[in-house]
């Protein structure tokens, strides 16, 4: 069964690609035919608030957040960590997400386009070199419940990267620098659920 | 503010932010209340500017980079990126722009160009830029000297959507025929694009642009912006389209949905509807060609 990439807005084809450089299947998600096939969902980078609408208008939502409360890998990078966060602080009005991390994520935490980095982070289960990591527009995790994972933090203690039990959820785009070992990290919680 | 090895501004940041429009719509609004229709209805970006095209083409004149206060209320306004434009070769507005610190900046032909030589040295900036193009070479032109994006240019403020369709058609075109050379073939090819040799290498080589491109200029219906996305754009800008019509709120929407299943006739069949008037629209075939907004740009 293949890993799917909601491909409503966003950078889903770096996913894609990052998915098959790691020898996975990896289909486009837009219909719920095609999300029934998945055994594993990412949440591309791309607009919360465009995601949402779109997810909401081609009845994706629902049956989304219902797959991640029972248990569907679901990873999501940026944008997809806002739509993962139970709690999003700074959205824009009715802003939600699909849920399934206990946190609460602020949007545009690190101000416009200009404040926009590149960085290296050392990430929970990744060994060897840092993580190299591109913060665009990010958001970060302003506060973590309980069952909940950090993964990575910045050096001022700011938490960029969580997991909790099916569900990761980081701040930055290892699909866009080509780092592919939090794809890999993705697909071993995929393979041993 | 974060980590000891921590770049801003860099290439990957700056088309990074264009990767992440992918598959959305960049709105042209002029004042808050419209930038924030547009992120409702579901805009990836909106562009702040003091007078669609269509009202440029109209009312004739020197038009120029929009009013601080303007872009200030917009930025306000609105949680997606906000871009704005400046004139081609305005050097000076676009640090403005930067001061004001827009996402990104629409180096544009629907501005007068204040420098008929050259463009904007968009390296000596840390805010992104988006340049217009009609063919292959004027991409990899404006992407030597910075762009971290491009849009291929139409013709905007028409509502006459086959000047975008001639121009990604070139564009696209051109791409294929430089993958279809051999190698000792490249030299001569970078001297006909006028582009670096590197640069047209690369493209040769990986079959596509190295950052994002969106199209614009003319694309007025859900119809037209699924056209472009069919013909391999990333995402699609609409200007005059959306706040000249009948029912901006609702076209927008229509074009957003559009943009994402342009692959699906059903769901363009369904957002077509009931969508009220488009804008008027004027035939580029009809506007001499001193008029004509995309031989603007070199």
């Amino acid at each position: 069964m293949p890993v799917g990439v909601l491909a409503l807005q966003g950078d889903f084809r770096e996913h894609i690609i990052a998915l098959e450089s790691c020898g996975a299947d990896a289909i486009e998600v837009k219909t719920l035919a095609e999300l029934n096939r998945c055994h594993g969902l990412i949440i591309p980078g791309g607009e919360s608030t465009v995601i949402q609408k779109l997810a909401t208008n081609y009845d994706l939502f629902e049956p989304i957040k219902n797959k991640i409360k029972s248990g569907l890998p679901t990873f999501g990078t940026c944008a997809g960590l806002i739509m993962l966060a139970e709690k999003i602080v700074d959205g824009i009005e009715g802003q939600i997400g699909f849920g399934g991390l206990d946190v609460s994520v602020r949007r545009n935490a690190f101000g416009n386009q200009l404040d926009s980095f590149e960085t290296d982070l050392s990430f929970k289960g990744i060994t060897g070199e840092p993580v190299h990591a591109a913060f665009i527009r990010a958001p970060i995790v302003e506060e973590v419940g309980p069952g909940v994972e950090v993964l990575s933090s910045l050096d001022d203690g700011r938490v960029v990267a969580v997991r909790a039990q099916n569900v990761m959820g980081i701040a930055f785009h290892p699909e866009v620098t080509g780092e592919l070992r939090v794809h890999q990290l993705f697909l071993k919680m995929v393979d041993s659920r | 503010m974060s980590n000891s090895q921590t770049s801003k501004s860099t290439p990957l940041v700056k088309r990074g932010l264009a990767e992440m429009m992918k598959g959305g719509v960049i709105m042209d609004v002029v004042t808050p209340e419209q930038a924030k229709i547009a992120e409702d209805a579901g805009a990836v970006a909106v562009m702040a500017l003091e007078r669609v095209p269509a009202d440029i083409r109209a009312q004739g004149g020197v038009s120029r980079m929009s009013d601080p206060d303007m872009i200030d209320g917009i930025i306000k306004a609105v949680s997606i990126p906000v871009m704005a434009k400046a004139r081609i070769g305005h050097f000076v507005e676009a640090q403005i722009l930067q001061a004001l610190k827009v996402d990104y900046i629409d180096e544009s032909e629907v501005l007068s160009p204040a420098d008929y030589v050259n463009h904007i040295d968009k390296w000596k900036f840390d805010v992104p830029f988006v340049c217009g193009a009609t063919n292959l070479g004027e991409a990899l032109r404006r992407i030597t000297e910075g762009a971290a994006m491009i849009r291929s240019k139409g013709e905007a403020g028409t509502g006459d959507v086959s000047e975008a369709m001639k121009h990604i058609r070139t564009i696209s075109g051109e791409i294929r025929a430089l993958a279809a050379k051999s190698e000792d073939e490249l030299y001569v090819a970078a001297k006909e694009l006028q582009a670096p040799y590197e640069l047209v290498r690369e493209v040769a080589s990986t079959g596509k642009l190295p950052v994002v491109m969106f199209v614009a200029g003319g694309v007025a219906t859900p119809a037209d912006a699924a056209l472009m996305m069919q013909m391999g754009a990333d995402g699609v800008f609409v200007g005059s389209g959306i706040f000249k019509s009948g029912n901006p709120a609702e076209r927008a929407k229509a074009i957003v949905k559009a943009t994402t299943f342009y692959n699906d006739p059903d769901v363009l069949a369904q957002v077509s509807r009931g969508l009220g008037e488009a804008m008027v629209g004027i035939n580029v075939t009809d506007i001499p060609a001193p008029h004509r907004l995309a031989e603007r740009g070199w």
